[in-house]
């Protein structure tokens, strides 16, 4: 600092390589120590889009998980004598028990796709929040089972011949909401289920029962809804939707950092 | 197996109860001796949901202080509260049969029971598929606390299919208000199943114990 003698130019490309130099200095420091690492909310994005370009590249498991829709679909309407029931009474079952046994398919392939080459410890040793990577999963994951949904009600509405254009918007939200506690749920019990012996096994064994307040109260109001009731008559539904999803989102994102090995 | 001074106390008070169900509690007047089984099921369902209720106490502390005793405590009384479970979904249709005319419905309790058990029976699975015996503590007190947070979600979500959908009246369970000798029976089998599962608890939790010291030894 205190070499006056040089000349000007070099006095120039000194104090301008200093000035670089602190800064880098200071920006290395505020990456590294201070800890400018990306939000929350950026780190979920982030997750998200990586896996969501994983499973746009191999779509293995988007493929087989919406033939497996559609065939469950069309499968259950053998399982049923069509002079005895009328499709509408049957149209919402079968819609949210297909659903939830392709959407353990797509939870499953959540932190599966991460076990297979350890890819896990790469994202946890990564200077983000925990929280931020379950979040991430979990948008996967609802961006998934969403498009299961955008396949499978249509199939339905078609193959059991139930008109649904007076009430889709009310049947999308609900939709929505239901899609939003399952994989709150989901991906914190796919991460668990992919560190177990029982692996894939466990999944269903400790999700279904979880999913029994989303798909019960989906199941009524969606057959409600069907049979061309008011949304009013559903409303009670679509609270307790809302307030699973709060409450399991909640609990769910703060469980995760407990279910990680360290 | 010894048997331990609670073990005694509790085996005992169990079949003090036992004997007063049969010889000393008055039959009931519509019900007759189907009725006896609530002295088997009331007791057995509280037993179980205070297990649970530990079992949730025990897990929360875990991931808070991480100390060992705290899982072994909630292994245990899971699987405790589990025996006591299917003893309560046992008994509840064997007194349905000739009492509603069905062994089982849909009311909201039963499905509520039916869950409970589906629980605890996977926290169970859960804690015999992992061999790290730090994670399992850790993925089991996140289960138990979860299911806790899950009971009444379920019962709400049953009690809004029930409501909806009434069940036919002659299934309509409905308690009559019990003359005082079958209130002091009943009241003492709560008594007598609550020193059972202490010391059910006590012994499982030794058992733990005991497997945990072999575990390190082998290693």
């Amino acid at each position: 600092m205190q070499r006056s003698v040089a000349r000007p130019v070099e006095r120039v490309t000194e104090r301008v390589t200093e000035s670089v130099v602190e800064r880098t200095a200071n920006r290395t420091e505020d990456h590294v120590l201070n800890r400018v690492a990306p939000g929350l909310f950026a780190t979920a994005l982030t997750v998200a889009r990586k896996d969501i370009v994983i499973e746009l590249r191999s779509r293995s498991v988007i493929l087989s998980a919406l033939s497996f829709t559609v065939l469950g679909i069309t499968i259950f309407f053998f399982a049923w004598d069509p002079t005895a029931v009328a499709s509408v009474d049957l149209a919402p079952g079968v819609l949210w028990v297909i659903f939830t046994f392709s959407g353990l398919l797509g939870l499953h392939r959540s932190f599966g796709v991460e076990q297979q080459t350890r890819a896990i410890d790469a994202l946890l040793a990564a200077p983000v929040d925990r929280e931020g990577i379950y979040l991430g999963k979990m948008l996967a994951n609802l961006i998934f089972v969403l498009l299961i949904q955008v396949v499978a009600l249509p199939a339905v509405a078609l193959l059991y011949n139930v008109p649904t254009g007076a009430y889709i918007a009310s049947l999308a939200g609900i939709m929505l909401l239901a899609s939003l506690g399952l994989v709150s749920v989901g991906t914190l019990f796919s991460a668990m289920a992919v560190n177990t012996r029982l692996a894939e096994l466990l999944l269903p064994l400790l999700a279904l029962p979880f999913f029994v307040p989303v798909i019960l109260p989906a199941a009524q109001a969606t057959g409600r809804l069907m049979s061309g009731r008011a949304i009013s008559e559903v409303a009670a539904y679509i609270q307790l939707l809302a307030a699973f999803d709060i409450v399991f989102l909640i609990v769910c994102t703060l469980a995760y950092p407990y279910t990680l090995e360290d | 197996m010894k048997l331990s001074k609670l073990g005694f106390v509790a085996v005992l008070a169990v079949v003090a109860v036992y004997i007063r169900v049969i010889y000393f509690t008055p039959m009931d007047a519509l019900q007759g001796a189907a009725q006896k089984i609530l002295y088997l099921h009331a007791p057995s369902a509280w037993v179980a949901f205070l297990a649970f209720g530990l079992v949730a106490v025990t897990s929360a502390l875990y991931l808070w202080l991480k100390d060992p005793t705290l899982d072994r405590v909630a292994a245990s009384s899971a699987e405790v509260g589990l025996v006591f479970t299917t003893m309560f979904l046992t008994t509840g249709p064997l007194w349905a049969r000739p009492i509603w005319g069905t062994f089982w419905t849909w009311d909201a309790r039963l499905t509520l029971s039916l869950f409970l058990w589906f629980i605890y029976a996977g926290y169970i699975i859960l804690r015999g598929a992992i061999d790290d015996r730090e994670m399992r503590a850790r993925y089991s007190a996140v289960l138990g606390i979860m299911g806790a947070i899950l009971v009444p979600f379920i019962h709400l979500s049953v009690y809004m299919f029930r409501t909806l959908h009434p069940m036919p009246v002659l299934l309509k369970p409905s308690a009559p208000s019990m003359p005082p000798e079958m209130t002091t029976t009943l009241v003492s089998s709560f008594v007598a199943f609550t020193l059972l599962y202490v010391w059910l608890l006590r012994e499982r939790y030794q058992l733990a114990v005991e497997h945990d010291l072999r575990e390190e030894t082998l290693r």
